[in-house]
């Protein structure tokens, strides 16, 4: 199934991607108010998004192993994590990058909405910690699940910050109108978000067959030397 | 190349260079797997042979 659906997977991504890359630099139209450094939503956001789909699907997976203490689960929870981590360290460097454009800052302390992405960023780099300075077995993917699941509650904290904070200088596309935004750039924002989801679908099935085939080779080892 | 234009080319390069390089790391890990492979199978052929 893995064989059929990675070479699968991987060739949409290239082709989202690319799709995505040019609907982003060509189709969508240039913003009166940011000009071209507005094309940075296109990633900043979908990246954003999928790093939050990422940790959402480690605590589930976490979820599924303290009710069915299935060890793939475990597994499966600490590549969502990981992959989650790698879009959130990416969503800082673009943001920051949009930022240092717009704002004339690499950064801003008093941005709640920035300030509480990054606290839910160290979390999940503390779950990290946590899960190598114990020994592999039961406990360990009891505490991590646990620890996981405590982070899930971040989430939606991080993403409404971006609404409740008074000060509104990130910007709010999506509200209660819908979004704020031409046809043409929310079809770009789609086919962006699209390309990210598909591209965290790949590198998590990717990563996990790598993990799965470290552990049986673990296994075996371990069967033939004694 | 304004400072805008360099500015956005800098996010979406981030981008792509970080998957690259995932994928590169990846890639080494793979090839280290592999080679575990072949000395699980030499191993194995050590073993029918003292047996």
């Amino acid at each position: 199934m893995l064989a059929v659906r990675l070479p699968v997977l991987a060739t949409a991504c290239a082709g989202l991607f690319a799709l995505a890359t040019g609907l982003a630099f060509f189709y969508a139209p240039t913003d009166a108010d940011q000009g071209l450094s507005q094309r940075i939503f296109y990633f900043h956001v979908p990246l954003a998004l999928t790093s939050y789909a990422c940790l959402g699907w480690g605590a589930w997976k976490a979820l599924r192993y303290l009710r069915t203490r299935d060890e793939r689960s475990d597994l499966e929870s600490y590549v969502a994590i990981h992959q989650g981590v790698i879009f959130g360290a990416l969503t800082l460097l673009t943001g920051s990058i949009w930022a240092r454009i717009s704002w004339g800052v690499w950064w801003s302390w008093n941005e709640d909405q920035l300030v509480l992405f990054l606290v839910l960023f160290l979390f999940y780099c503390a779950y990290f910690m946590l899960r190598f300075s114990v020994e592999a077995g039961a406990a360990r993917a009891n505490m991590c699940a646990v620890y996981a699941l405590f982070g899930a509650v971040l989430i939606p904290v991080s993403f409404l910050a971006i609404r409740l904070s008074k000060r509104f200088i990130h910007p709010v596309v999506f509200n209660s109108h819908g979004p704020q935004m031409t046809g043409a750039q929310f079809l770009t924002f789609c086919v962006c978000l699209v390309a990210m989801l598909t591209l965290f679908a790949t590198l998590y099935a990717i990563e996990l067959a790598g993990k799965r085939l470290d552990v049986s080779l673990r296994e075996l080892r371990e069967l033939l030397s004694t | 190349m304004s400072q805008s234009e360099r500015y956005t080319a800098a996010a979406y390069l981030v981008v792509f260079v970080a998957v690259l390089v995932y994928v590169v790391i990846i890639g080494s890990k793979l090839q280290r797997l592999q080679r575990e492979v072949e000395q699980l199978v030499e191993l194995v052929r050590e073993n029918r042979g003292d047996g």
